[in-house]
């Protein structure tokens, strides 16, 4: 019976909060049915979907393409120096392990066009800020689950490493990261899943790549080539997508080889 | 008398828990000797074998090793002194990923610089030095495996070859055989007494099969909550100094059942 009543008094609260929204959103019916009708214009005017400068958006694609490796490479050799500072056991003080990870969770709040944003006031239009942003958004998240991975490193090893008196960066090389790698391998091509969708709209703010050729499209009404275009983002993605699932697919099949022997 | 290899002195050990694991341990050791160290469970056996490389902090005392007080070393001169002292651990801690080689080659990674030794680059003789070390441990076969693809045993075995490459004058074996079936264990113990006995190594090793102790020890230590009971050769250890020994032990296995 009480039950019931906090159900009801849930509701009531969501349903009243949906109404307030509606109201200073300013939705009124009107407008809704009419987007609909401008909607369909738009879709009726998209078919067939073209491409007017193929090479023009063949090399923008590219460049998504470059922005999203070069971002996730520089994110990945960066995110793995600091897990090693923010890991617990290889920290030199849990004061600094403290320190990286919560910068890495600062990193982890601001979005990644926002950091787009950032560094184009920074350094300008083109592939750079793009770079960049990703490479710092990707920050926030890898170190976060390579220092995890790390943490969840038998401390064993480390003993046994330090005690041949093997160097910290020694130790990080040689004892650390051959334990560590198919986490890292898997984490890391996760990261680069996300950054291609990333690098394809990051065009939008200016940071490079086919994001842009979208916008300019859209601005000039020319909705088949917004089509065209969104199609090729489609069948970009879709083909990273595929690569990096044979790659795991080969990764789990050489790890499940290992758990077998 | 022989050489002293290993001063221990008033070695105390408290924990923030108030757990006294060591009381005032003074203690030295001779050239080439095999030291079994045994007791009851909690005794203090680890943290005794792990402070002398400095695993574990001592609260207090000195250890010196060929003169020099580890406890006073830190940075690159305590890994100086830390080569000098091979450690054999009872769940192997081998890097499971890497070739049986390239784990004993680790073992040379105290003498080479930090960038060569992060890269894996070693030198030709130290390769050569590697397989030599493998086929004397009977490992030849095992060569190029990843180090999780062999056996307990043989896995000790590279364990016991990676210490060796660093030229140890002490090599510390916290229980290497507990994990190991008899046939493997006395062949660990045999490798470890042979390469006392041949390179004038001083090992050091904790066991809890008193039988072991017995047969491969030039020396027994018997430690009882945080303090030597027992110091002497294997042969006057009677039935009634390890019933001493393992007096708590006993009782709270009597009490258990
Ligand atoms: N990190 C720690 N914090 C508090 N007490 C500890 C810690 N590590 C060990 N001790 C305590 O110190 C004492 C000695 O432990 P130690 O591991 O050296 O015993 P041991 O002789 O090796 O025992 P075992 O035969 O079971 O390995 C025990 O009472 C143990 O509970
Ligand atoms: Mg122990």
């Amino acid at each position: 019976m009480k039950k019931n009543i906090k159900v009801w008094l849930v509701a009531g609260v969501a349903f009243l909060l949906f109404i307030l929204s509606l109201a200073q959103l300013g939705l009124s019916r009107e407008r809704l049915s009419a987007a609909y009708d401008r909607g369909m214009v738009i879709v009726d005017s998209m078919i067939p979907p073209s491409v007017s400068n193929p090479s023009n958006v063949a090399t923008a694609a590219l460049e998504s393409l470059h922005v999203a490796v070069l971002g996730t490479l520089f994110g990945v050799v960066f995110s793995l120096i600091l897990a090693v500072f923010a890991a617990r056991n290889l920290t030199p003080h849990f004061t600094v392990s403290v320190a990286v990870k919560s910068f890495a969770a600062f990193v982890r709040a601001v979005p990644a066009l926002i950091w787009a944003i950032l560094f184009i006031i920074a350094v300008g239009l083109g592939p750079t800020p793009g770079i960049l942003a990703l490479a710092v958004n990707s920050i926030g998240m890898l170190v976060k689950v390579y220092a995890e991975a790390i943490e969840e490193i038998d401390i064993g090893i480390v003993e046994a490493m330090k005690s041949t008196g093997a160097s910290p960066m020694q130790l990080v090389f040689q004892g650390v990261l051959p334990t560590m790698m198919s986490a890292l391998v898997s984490w890391s091509i996760f990261r680069f899943d996300i950054n291609i969708r990333y690098a394809a709209i990051l065009g939008i703010v200016g940071a490079g790549g086919i994001g842009w050729e979208l916008v300019r499209a859209s601005r000039m009404a020319a909705y088949s080539e917004v089509m065209g275009i969104t199609l090729v983002i489609f069948f970009m993605i879709l083909v990273v997508e595929n690569v990096t699932r044979l790659l795991k697919k080969r990764l789990d099949l050489a790890s499940m080889e290992t758990v077998r022997s | 008398m022989a050489e002293k290899v290993l001063e221990i002195k008033n070695l105390t050990k408290k924990f923030p828990d108030g757990t006294v694991a060591l009381n005032d341990i003074s203690v030295s050791f001779e050239k080439g000797d095999l030291i079994a160290v045994i007791g009851p469970s909690g005794a203090g056996k680890s943290t005794f074998l792990r402070s002398i490389n400095r695993l574990q902090e001592p609260t207090f005392g000195e250890i010196l090793i060929e003169g020099k007080d580890i406890l006073k070393t830190k940075g690159s001169s305590l890994r100086k002194l830390r080569r000098k002292v091979g450690m054999v651990f009872q769940g192997y801690n081998l890097i499971k990923r890497s070739s049986v080689l390239q784990n004993v080659l680790h073992g040379r990674l105290g003498y080479s610089s930090s960038i060569k030794g992060s890269l894996g680059m070693f030198s030709q003789q130290e390769r050569k030095r590697a397989l030599e070390v493998l086929i004397r441990m009977g490992l030849e076969e095992q060569t190029l495996k990843r180090a999780d693809e062999c056996s307990g045993g043989q896995q000790q075995r590279v364990g016991i070859a990676r210490a060796m490459m660093q030229d140890p004058v002490i090599l510390l074996a916290d229980e290497p055989i507990a994990s190991l079936d008899p046939a493997s264990s006395a062949r660990v113990m045999n490798y470890i007494k042979i390469m006392s006995q041949e390179q004038g190594i001083t090992a050091i090793v904790n066991l809890h099969q008193v039988d072991y102790a017995k047969s491969f020890a030039t020396r027994i230590i018997g430690i009882r909550a945080g303090e030597i009971m027992y110091d002497g050769p294997p042969h006057l250890l009677s039935e009634h100094i390890i019933k001493d020994l393992y007096q708590d032990q006993y009782a709270e296995e009597a009490r258990a059942q």
